[in-house]
């Protein structure tokens, strides 16, 4: 029940109260700041977090997946489809198994970062990574293929923090 | 001293110079209090504020500035085009106008005259019309009823203002600002005018139009407010005005309450006069900053609070006052 309560002299004067209220405010003043600087300073992320995935190379720069389609059948958002190829006499430096991914492709408007893929994944070839999936304009962007989900051979994309102490990956 | 048609030309001179230069402090002041209102205003929200443009964003004003120029000047097809244009006109000029009879020092006072005081408050209730024109000559039905709210306010809150002005004169026995600072030497007004000083205080928030009494501008109610059809640099002249209006009035406050140009023991040092100076100008900031730290705390008055506030409660608070004093000053003899 709303109970109407009248004020008294003090409070109809309406002083106190806004004088309540500039303290309060002049302590906010003085209070440290929350604002992130953003292009120069970034929110810390945590070691573990889960961002762009990378098809990850082996020592020798080979492709490590191999096509098998684990990671497709355990993705529950459905976002992962590939193209499986045989490899051909002369390819063993580009791919490390007989067999090997043609195409490779994750909707990244599917995909809710949840890391199974990584974790079905018996030949340590897809990792999620904590790169930042980037903004754009048009859907078609979103479709990561394999050039853009492939490490390059002179940049290799570091998922030490990410794998460290993990029992699991 | 050589003199043109009975003018004394180092006179001229000196006055011109004195226009220029508190013209000139006038306009930099307010340029730079619309970055203190966004910066304090980023720091009572726990915020950093505008800190792109230069260090610290201090070429924020610049950039404001330049950015009203390069708008599109827009002018409604209904509107009454002369008035349109003389209402942000008369609001910048009324503004500042009133800095005229503001003293720096015993002999710095671009007009030094006996009804200061009164010239005064009559150049801001101008600035009235500046609000009023430009409402009405924008012929869109938000805009009027923005007018009418902003010159209701004015001339409520004008009453309660010129009637706590009036305890101050019995006490003074002046007119003249200058007077008035140069008798604050021995204490400051504020201490045998409390209650004056308090309702001149929030009479100043409804004479400069900011919050708790900003109902002339009214984004969630008027769209805009008076200035809802203006754009470019004209908007520029009524938002400028604003903060204009917003030196000038915490200049009238520090002067008639807080002494002025007076520090204690301020003629024992050699340049009391820059002292004075400096002195006065800090005093104006604490003011300054105590209105945006007041627009940032308080939230905006419905109108029939606005009008109760100004009718019931001020006005005989200020009559009160008025009889108080002088019935104080007639038992002293």
């Amino acid at each position: 029940m709303v109970v109407k309560k009248n004020m008294n002299w003090i409070e109809r004067l309406y002083l106190p109260a806004i004088f309540q209220g500039l303290i309060i405010t002049l302590k906010h003043f003085f209070k440290p700041k929350v604002t992130i600087k953003y292009p120069e300073q970034t929110r810390p992320i945590s070691p573990v977090y889960r961002g762009l995935h990378v098809l990850k190379r082996d020592e020798k720069g080979a492709e490590r997946c191999t096509a098998c389609g684990l990671c497709a059948v355990a993705c529950p958002a459905e976002a992962i489809t590939m193209v499986a190829e045989e490899r051909k006499v002369g390819e063993e430096a580009l791919y490390r198994e007989e067999k090997y991914a043609k195409t490779y492709k994750i909707n990244m408007l599917r995909c809710i970062f949840c890391g199974l893929c990584e974790e079905a994944c018996p030949k340590e070839a897809i990792y999620l990574t904590d790169r930042i999936l980037p903004a754009n304009l048009t859907r078609e962007t979103f479709m990561f293929d394999k050039e853009k989900l492939l490490e390059k051979k002179d940049s290799p994309v570091d998922i030490s923090k990410r794998t460290k102490g993990s029992k699991w990956i | 001293m050589a003199s043109i048609g009975g003018l004394d030309l180092g006179f001229v001179l000196e006055k011109l110079l004195l226009v220029l230069a508190v013209f000139g402090f006038t306009l930099g002041v307010a340029m730079y209090a619309t970055l203190a209102e966004r910066k304090f205003a980023a720091f009572f929200q726990d915020r950093i504020g505008p800190d792109r443009a230069g260090p610290f964003g201090l070429f924020q004003p610049l950039a404001d500035g330049l950015k009203f120029f390069f708008k599109e000047e827009f002018i409604p097809k209904q509107a009454d085009r002369f008035l349109f244009i003389l209402g942000p006109a008369i609001a910048m000029t009324a503004a500042c106008m009133t800095t005229a009879v503001i003293p720096w020092g015993d002999q710095i006072q671009i007009a030094d005259f006996d009804f200061s005081l009164l010239f005064a408050f009559g150049v801001v209730s101008i600035g009235v019309y500046g609000i009023m024109i430009g409402g009405w000559a924008s012929n869109n039905k938000f805009s009027l009823l923005s007018t009418i709210r902003a010159s209701s306010q004015m001339i409520s809150y004008e009453i309660a203002m010129g009637l706590s002005l009036i305890a101050l004169v019995l006490v003074t026995g002046s007119l003249n600002i200058k007077e008035i600072v140069m008798q604050q030497s021995q204490g400051w007004h504020i201490l045998s005018q409390p209650l004056g000083f308090l309702i001149f205080l929030i009479c100043s928030f409804a004479e400069t139009n900011r919050v708790p009494f900003d109902l002339a501008e009214c984004e969630t109610e008027l769209v805009g407010g008076y200035h809802t059809e203006y754009s470019s640099m004209k908007l520029g002249f009524y938002l400028f005005a604003e903060y204009i209006n917003l030196f000038v009035a915490s200049a009238m406050i520090s002067s008639l309450y807080f002494g002025g140009f007076n520090l204690p023991f301020a003629h024992l040092f050699p340049h009391s006069l820059w002292i004075g100076i400096g002195v006065f100008v800090i005093k104006i900031f604490l003011v300054m900053f105590f209105f945006i730290w007041v627009r940032w705390t308080i939230p905006r008055f419905r109108y029939d609070q606005l009008m109760g506030l100004g009718w019931k409660i001020l006005m005989p608070l200020s009559l009160l006052n008025l009889f108080g004093t002088a019935v104080v000053l007639l038992m002293k003899g």
